[in-house]
């Protein structure tokens, strides 16, 4: 158990600002990288919170074509869609994560499952306008370490 | 993290990876991540520490822009 109840409670409370499903596509490889394996469970059991989270748990090396077409080339690797309903496909807002998403980075896996969710980015009108001109697709990588 | 995921949710053209970098020394090593949070932008652009919406947003337009072979052309 990765949540004792007060940590599941205030997830839960979290969650409660979902808008639409979310689906959390999790690549592991437990020969090739056991601690995988614990993101891998941890999210499964993060599934169990929430009846509008969906879980997908996938062999890096099985699943290598849905690795690639997702573009996790790292695990462990999360993608993070807005699921979709009634035969929708799935919106990719190009959200990934990769690592042990601990401490201050699961806080954040929790924002952007919710953000992801509502799909609003909370960024400033002239920002939006901003972003609506751009040209060129761009890349951000952001690195963390847990603190 | 968070901002940068924003701006992928805000624009079709713009992708996030966040990096819990501990697991993955080789990106470490090949982005030079001495410390954290280090985002780095596009091909070319970085900085390290958390900066605001605006000043990410310049740093996107930038990467956005042609490069120097695009604009000789």
């Amino acid at each position: 158990m990765f949540f004792d109840d007060e940590v599941a409670g205030q997830i839960k409370e979290r969650f409660a600002d979902l808008v639409h499903p979310v689906k959390l596509v999790v690549f592991s490889q437990a020969l090739q990288h056991p601690e995988s394996e614990e993101v891998k469970r941890l999210l499964e059991e993060l599934g169990t919170l929430d009846p509008r989270l969906i879980v997908e748990s996938k062999n890096f090396i099985i699943d290598a074509e849905s690795a690639a077409s997702l573009k996790v080339h790292h695990i462990p690797g999360i993608a993070i869609l807005r699921a979709g309903v009634d035969g929708a496909s799935d919106i990719d807002y190009g959200v990934r994560f990769f690592g042990l998403p601990m401490q201050y980075d699961f806080g954040v896996l929790i924002d952007a499952i919710v953000d992801v969710s509502t799909g609003e980015s909370g960024l400033a009108p002239e920002t939006l306008e901003a972003l609506r001109n751009l040209q060129a697709p761009v890349h951000l990588q952001v690195f963390s370490t847990p603190t | 993290m968070r901002l940068a995921y924003r701006f992928a949710i805000a624009s079709d053209k713009i992708t996030a990876d966040g990096v819990e970098v501990t697991g993955f020394p080789d990106l470490a090593r090949r982005y030079r991540v001495s410390s954290v949070p280090k985002t780095v932008v596009g091909e070319g652009g970085e900085f390290v520490g958390a900066q605001g919406e605006s000043a990410l947003l310049d740093h996107v337009l930038k990467a956005a822009l042609p490069g120097p072979a695009a604009t000789d052309a």
